[in-house]
């Protein structure tokens, strides 16, 4: 296959011979079936209630009350006539429409809700909760997806994420019980997460060792020497070395009572607000300035961006410094908001989902956000409903973000495109 | 060695530059001058180091020794950004686009206009790229993609990145290997328009009619030394000397084909490929024993579906490709092989070679595991040390000996292991792709006169090449390729603007609605085909054609 431009085969245009997968519409009448099934003829009877308004609210807006099996049953019935369209479809020769998957995903989603509070011990969960929880749960995944795009549109594998979040989380702890100020925690987590990122950077850009293995091998590390730390330091005197306290909750008066988004936008601590900003500035940045062409340029064609004059190994050094910087970040919230101490393995490979939802994302530092609110949303809904008592065994709730995470990665994600000089150094000539 | 006779200011000169990749020398004192408003030819064979010394010009190399002057005094490039500050832009053989960038993202890349605060501000390269496209008739849209974008006018994308940084001398590197017959015209008016407006040029290349169409000067490089100049009045015969340093035959002078039984038919043949584009489209064609059918094409019209295909190394394949009676399709390759197939792949180095293997394994690795070669699970490498010494002898490959990596080879040696191995054993077909893309002038002959030898003892030949001068020295009948489909099968004596036009996907005068073009067109075919099958054993060939 020669991979010079070839107009013929590159051409965008699908001819309208090409094949229609079966993918699609078999996807979907087996979730149909399962929803229909499971969620609907299997459910329970009971009521289920979503409450929509929390307590501090401006206006209350009255729960949402469904009848548990009832409304699994019609929702299957949709979802069932939703594949039945998308099969007739296919034998018409015809592609699913795009948005039929996720108007698919959100009905099986509800359904799924709709059954699983239904059959639970006390069938009543707070929509408001669920979301606020998600959202402070992604926190940290997306900082380090943020992380991966800079150094992956760089031309940098960024597997290090863990490690980055881990030594940022370690730093922020240390350095706030030390001077007793968390501001100075979050500064020293970014520099130290920047740290751990000069050594990935400098290993695979400057002596061109293979960026997966430096990126395992980096996790490994910063595990042990936090953990090593962890029980010979901050063990001895927690009250001087591990206890950072925690970064204030900002909270904006009159938006923050806006139901459901008012706490998500406007009641969130310095790192919350950080990660709004972060979104937008690295979106802004790669999409809109000098800088991000740059940096894409040297993840794309690198030689191409050295014929213009652009040092490619410099330009990829400083963004995946940046990108650790970032993460850094990320990695105080656990020790500066989540809980006010360090303990092992306090990111808990979170830093893995991160890499699974920059990927789903799309390596757009928006889809990464919003992949990393769902990964963070199947999290907060696992710990939520373990709570309410469902039937379903905690195990199987336990690994439902990571279920998740495969499926997503897997299945709704196709073939979309890394930056083509991804995990290649560059060597000139 | 400067020269004046244009009188012109002088722009850019080299003087003795050497260029050493360890012991080995790319460039060795090499003297060039290139004035102002011509256009300078720097002709050679693949490695003779045309591009390194232009790499080396560009500041992407820095040279081993010597020095560059622009406009007399000494400059010192230590990359890229310091040449274009110079003046210089270079169009690269393999372009150096970011394919998913916009044009206009492309052209603003590395010299980028701001609103302040590194915000782009694409709008001024747009105006830029229109300015310049109106000027020399481009027609680019600054915001397409480029990856959506034919070869040719990505390499107008180029042109205009060379201009917009205001280049005086543009070098352009083997600017045609991509491009159609019309194509290479457009651009060789192109580079007129560019020298008449100002710009010289330095054109890289080792097609001997683009070079004297265009150039005012020629310099001959072989191996890494100028050889001398050459005014463009030389004969094609007199410059392919002085790049290889030995006289050459330009022509084949085969023997006319003497079309046996058709062997090997290929009916319907569809490839599909992973974006649901057919890569091969509904192909139907068919080989007699004796004949060599070649396919021309610009790059990426199918031609390696089509061959790969047959070789069972393609996924959703239909139709039906016939060899003796036999269906090959939905075969294994080695079944395919064992079935009498001769296959040299297009790309020697990712298909043809283990690099690493020595040259005695590579010339066995199809029948490895077959009488001689092995005996129950042992290898005999005795019969494989003997097969090696013949096929080195009979092939004249040179290697230090049939022990060494097959790697560490020319490219034109590397490419007779390849062929060596194909036609080591009776074939009933054989197929080959590009078989001399990066051989040396020397070794195409030798290669060129192996093929039609295997034509001449009876098998069906298949030859694919993007070298439209190839397939007119080879062809009995042509074939041309446009998005997969087939545009037509012609006589060996089409002339070359028929078959460029071909190429673009314009079907031949035979298939247009006016009857009496049609008639004549059929009449001066079945001409041609008689002239060729009775009395003149040589395609008729555009005057100063030649293989280089």
């Amino acid at each position: 296959m020669s991979a010079t431009a070839a107009p013929a085969v590159s051409a965008p245009a699908i001819s309208p011979g090409a094949p229609v997968g079966w993918k699609v519409p078999a996807t979907l009448s087996v979730l149909a079936v399962v929803a229909l099934v499971v969620f609907g003829f299997l459910g329970s009877a009971q009521t289920a209630e979503f409450g929509i308004s929390a307590s501090g609210d401006a206006f209350a807006l009255p729960a949402l009350r469904v009848p548990g099996m009832a409304t699994s049953i019609v929702l299957g019935v949709l979802m069932a006539g939703l594949a039945a369209w998308s099969v007739w479809l296919k034998l018409q020769g015809r592609r699913t429409p795009g948005w039929a998957g996720p108007v698919f995903a959100v009905m099986f989603v509800f359904s799924f809700l709709v059954w699983v509070v239904a059959s639970a011990r006390t069938p009543s969960i707070s929509l408001a909760g669920l979301i606020a929880g998600a959202v402070t749960l992604a926190v940290p995944l997306v900082f380090g997806s943020l992380s991966g795009v800079l150094c992956e549109r760089s031309g940098v594998v960024n597997i290090a994420i863990e490690g980055q979040l881990l030594g940022g989380a370690f730093t922020a702890a240390i350095v706030a019980s030390v001077t007793r100020s968390p501001a100075l925690g979050l500064v020293a987590a970014a520099v130290a997460g920047a740290l751990v990122s000069m050594v990935l950077a400098v290993f695979s850009i400057r002596y061109l060792v293979n960026q997966i293995i430096v990126g395992v091998v980096l996790n490994v590390l910063v595990s042990g020497l936090t953990g090593f730390l962890f029980t010979t330091v901050m063990q001895e005197d927690p009250e001087l070395f591990n206890s950072p306290g925690r970064l204030p909750i900002l909270e904006i008066p009159v938006l923050s009572a806006i139901p459901i988004l008012g706490p998500i936008l406007f009641k969130q601590s310095v790192v919350g607000y950080l990660m709004y900003i972060a979104v937008a500035v690295v979106w802004l940045g790669l999409f809109k300035t000098r800088w991000g062409l740059r940096l894409r340029a040297v993840g794309e064609h690198p030689k191409a961006a050295d014929t213009l004059g652009i040092r490619v190994n410099a330009t990829r050094f400083w963004n995946v410094t940046l990108g650790g910087a970032i993460a850094g970040i990320g990695g105080s919230f656990f020790t500066l908001v989540a809980i006010d101490s360090f303990t092992k393995e306090i990111s808990g490979g979170r830093g893995f989902i991160a890499l699974a939802a920059l990927i789903f994302g799309r390596w757009n530092p928006i889809g990464a956000f919003f992949a990393a609110l769902l990964f963070g949303f199947a999290d907060n809904l696992q710990a939520i409903l373990t709570i309410i008592g469902t039937p379903v065994p905690s195990q199987f709730m336990a690994m439902m973000p990571y279920l998740v995470t495969v499926f997503a990665v897997a299945g709704l994600v196709g073939r979309s495109r890394p930056p083509a000089a991804e995990g290649i150094p560059y060597v000139k000539g | 060695m400067a020269h004046k006779e244009n009188g012109g200011v002088v722009k850019l000169e080299l003087q003795g530059i050497s260029k050493a990749f360890g012991s080995f020398y790319a460039n060795q004192d090499i003297d060039l001058t290139v004035e102002e408003r011509q256009i300078h030819c720097l002709l050679g064979e693949n490695g003779a180091g045309k591009s390194t010394l232009m790499n080396v010009l560009y500041g992407l190399y820095e040279p081993t020794s010597g020095r560059i002057l622009v406009d007399g005094r000494p400059v010192r490039f230590a990359g890229p950004g310091d040449a274009m500050a110079a003046g210089i832009g270079m169009v690269h053989q393999h372009f150096m686009l970011v394919p998913v960038f916009t044009v206009a993202e492309n052209v603003a890349l590395g010299a980028e206009a701001t609103r302040g605060a590194g915000l782009l501000d694409l709008d001024v390269t747009r105006t830029r790229i229109r300015e310049i496209s109106a000027r020399y008739g481009f027609d680019v849209d600054p915001d397409a993609l480029v990856e959506d974008l034919p070869v040719g006018v990505q390499q107008r994308v180029e042109i205009i990145k060379a201009l917009v940084r205001e280049a005086k001398v543009l070098i352009l590197d083997e600017p045609t290997a991509v491009l159609t017959p019309q194509e290479t015209d457009e651009l060789l008016d192109i580079m007129r328009q560019l020298r008449a407006s100002g710009t010289s040029i330095v054109f890289i290349s080792h097609k001997l009619r683009e070079v004297k169409a265009v150039s005012d000067v020629i310099t001959v490089i072989r191996r890494g030394k100028v050889v001398g100049d050459a005014a463009p009045g030389a004969s094609p015969s007199e410059l392919a000397a002085m790049m290889v340093g030995r006289p050459v035959s330009l022509s084949l002078d085969k023997a006319p084909a003497a079309p046996g039984e058709t062997t090997f038919e290929v009916t319907g043949l569809t490839v599909t490929a992973p974006n649901g584009t057919r890569a091969v489209d509904g192909l139907s064609f068919a080989i007699a024993r004796g004949e060599i059918l070649a396919v021309a094409g610009v790059q990426g019209n199918g031609q390696t579906e089509l061959t790969e295909a047959i070789l069972g190394l393609q996924e959703h394949v239909s139709g039906s490709v016939r060899l003796e009676g036999q269906e090959l399709l939905g075969r294994s390759v080695k079944e395919v092989l064992r079935a009498g197939v001769g296959f040299v792949p297009e790309d020697r180095t990712v298909d043809g070679l283990v690099g690493p293997l020595s040259v005695a394994e590579n010339l066995v690795l199809d029948l490895y595991d077959r009488e001689p070669y092995a005996r129950g699970i042992g290898m005999r490498p005795a019969e494989v040390r003997a097969n090696a010494s013949q096929r080195v002898e009979e092939f004249d490959i040179r290697t230090p000996s049939p022990e060494a990596a097959a790697g560490t080879l020319s490219g034109g040696n590397q490419q007779k292991v390849v062929m060596a191995r194909a036609l080591s054993r009776p074939l009933k077909l054989f197929i080959a792709s590009q078989p001399t893309r990066g051989v040396d002038v020397g070794s195409v002959e030798f290669l060129h006169r192996r093929i039609v030898a295997e034509r001449d003892g009876g098998t069906p030949v298949l030859i694919v090449s993007t070298e439209l001068d190839e397939v007119l020295e080879l062809a009995d009948r042509i074939a041309v390729l446009y998005k997969g489909r087939l545009v037509g099968i012609v006589p060996a004596g089409t002339p070359r603007d028929v078959l460029g036009l071909m190429m673009a996907g314009v079907t031949p005068p035979k298939a247009e609605t006016d009857a009496e073009a049609a008639a004549e067109h059929a009449a001066e075919a079945a001409a041609a085909d008689a002239a060729q099958a009775e009395e003149s054993p040589r395609p008729t060939r555009d005057s100063e054609g030649g293989t280089l």
